[in-house]
């Protein structure tokens, strides 16, 4: 992996259907400014800057970054654009990481947003083309038949999904920055909201998010130059595999499983339900925590559900590996930065930082994200302790 | 200067109309010139014998090229499904309706089509369904030569064969 890196800044926006109060500049620029905020520095202790986003098709701004670099203090200095479609927040962090890992760069800004109420994903996502029926019901549409064939394999009861509709809300509703804001959300209110793609309720899918995520990461000598713990980076990978090939279990994607088994050797990971203290997962649909529960590892083939049903993911409940402590996807999602979120929620985790929704004493911490058709996949391992 | 009263413009709505050519390339091409004469095909992997349907041009998970074209039938099977409670934007379809996950008979990979003529409520997983073509006046460049898929009065297939069916619904 190279030299050291951690997180020695984290700066969000707050999340909102509509940001109407800033421009896409503004939105990067408040987020940024937080996070060097964060870490006690300036523009100028900034060597390099590193963002990403989803496809420029959402908001019709073509590679944005350009208009950008006033608003990321990047003019004169190196600026990369990095996009992996919904996992790109993820992705975005790992190539910032591995610019300070490798020795090129002292200390990093990166950033990642989406003004979903200046886009029509549905529209950017769904162009038609000839040799398929233009039928794409947006993202629900594509993953609500995998989360059937989950169903149907695992014999899990049917309200699990709505469990976890319930649990990331409340978790959600302990964070002042998130979209969602539903703290006495219940199972009867997500069971009768609107079945939009069957299985899928409108409370069971992720919102639509205008914000912005920002990291600062710096390398080992540099580290104690920002006031508050770090977030030591102790492992990171990207993994990705083709939307359609002959044979792909869509249900549990090799990519999402390589890709976990690399980041758990880089970290020295055997056992991630007992080994981490939380996770941050991208779950934009209730059903795909008991799914990447099997596919991440912490539980066995089929047994992901029963961690949902005995309340283990949740912080509420005092269970042992709570996920999305900060809400999640479920909470806020503003598509380029939820992956960021991840990962930033992840350190600020280990980093003692988190406020009412910090687990006690976290130490070790998974942040993680996907994209594409459940075929792009980034994770990183964040500690409190340097290796 | 100075009206306090106006209201603030912080946005404008300024919609975009992209309008672009789709160039084929050799395997849709040859896929599409089949589909305006009715015929569905797919094609094989060289390596792994898989079929392709639509077929892009090479296996993914082997890197090669597809090459070797393969007629499919009009009969599939539901490999999974979802019903939509929603319109899609510029389609007259009518909510609730079936896209289902469909792998023709002969073909290892699925694409997503309609259902109709079915109640929504039976529709299953391993489910016999068979293709509803357009007048043939109508046929083009497209899949949507298929209008929909309707049910069959044949017997379920198992999970575990799904995508394994050779192009007369046989095993193997």
């Amino acid at each position: 992996m190279g030299e050291l890196a951690a997180v020695v800044g984290i700066g969000q926006t707050k999340y909102a259907s509509r940001r109407g109060d800033v421009s896409i500049a503004g939105l990067v620029r408040e987020a940024a400014g937080n996070a060097l905020e964060d870490a006690d520095l300036g523009f100028k202790d900034i060597d390099a800057v590193v963002i990403g986003k989803a496809p420029d098709m959402f908001e019709g701004v073509v590679m944005p970054e350009i208009y950008l670099t006033d608003a990321l203090g990047a003019n004169g200095k190196p600026m990369l654009r990095v996009h992996t479609a919904g996992s790109v927040g993820g992705s975005t962090a790992l190539v910032a990481a591995s610019h300070v890992q490798s020795g090129t760069f002292r200390r990093v800004l990166t950033v990642t947003f989406e003004k979903q109420s200046e886009s029509n994903a549905m529209w950017a996502l769904s162009s038609p083309q000839p040799f398929s029926v233009h039928l794409n019901a947006g993202a629900g549409g594509y993953f609500a038949p995998i989360i059937r064939e989950y169903i149907r394999r695992s014999n899990a009861p049917s309200d699990i999904g709505i469990m976890v509709a319930v649990k990331d809300r409340l978790h959600g509703a302990r964070n002042p920055l998130s979209h969602l804001n539903l703290p006495n959300i219940s199972h009867q209110e997500v069971e009768d909201s609107m079945m939009l793609w069957d299985p899928i309720r409108f409370l069971e899918a992720c919102p639509s998010s205008d914000g912005a995520c920002a990291m600062i990461i710096a390398n080992e000598e540099l580290v104690s130059e920002s006031p508050k713990p770090p977030a030591w980076i102790l492992g990171g990978a990207m993994r990705s595999e083709p939307t359609i090939y002959a044979g792909r279990d869509e249900v549990n994607p090799r990519a999402g499983r390589d890709c976990a088994k690399e980041v758990y050797a880089q970290a020295g990971i055997s056992n991630p339900r007992r080994q981490f203290d939380c996770a941050e997962v991208y779950v934009p649909f209730s059903w795909y925590e008991p799914m990447w529960l099997e596919n991440l590892g912490f539980a066995d083939q089929g047994e992901g559900w029963r961690l949902t049903l005995d309340g283990a993911t949740s912080l509420d409940e005092g269970g042992d590996i709570p996920w999305n402590c900060s809400g999640g996807v479920l909470s806020s999602n503003p598509i380029g930065a939820s992956g960021m979120i991840r990962f930033a929620e992840a350190a600020r985790q280990v980093r003692g930082d988190a406020d009412q929704h910090q687990v006690e004493n976290a130490q070790l911490a998974l942040g993680h994200a996907y994209g594409g058709g459940a075929q792009f996949f980034s994770m990183w391992v964040v500690g409190a302790r340097k290796p | 200067m100075g009206d306090t009263n106006k209201e603030t413009i912080d946005s404008i709505e300024a919609p975009i109309y992209l309008k672009y050519n789709f160039t084929a390339g050799l395997a849709p091409a040859r896929f599409l010139s089949h589909l305006k004469k009715g015929i569905l095909t797919g094609q094989r992997c060289p390596k792994c014998d898989n079929v392709y349907v639509p077929p892009r041009g090479s296996c993914p998970a082997c890197g090669v090229a597809t090459e070797t074209e393969v007629v499919l039938g009009n009969k599939a099977t539901v490999q999974s499904f979802t019903i939509v409670s929603i319109p899609i934007p510029g389609n007259p379809i009518e909510p609730p309706f079936i896209v289902a996950n469909l792998v023709p008979d002969g073909a290892n990979t699925s694409f997503i089509h309609l259902m109709s003529e079915c109640v929504n409520e039976e529709v299953r997983i391993g489910q016999r369904v068979t293709a509803v073509w357009k007048p043939e006046e109508e046929w083009g460049f497209a899949m949507d030569n298929i209008r929909y898929f309707k049910p069959l009065d044949e017997p379920d297939i198992p999970v575990e064969l799904i995508g394994h069916l050779s192009v007369n619904g046989e095993e193997g």
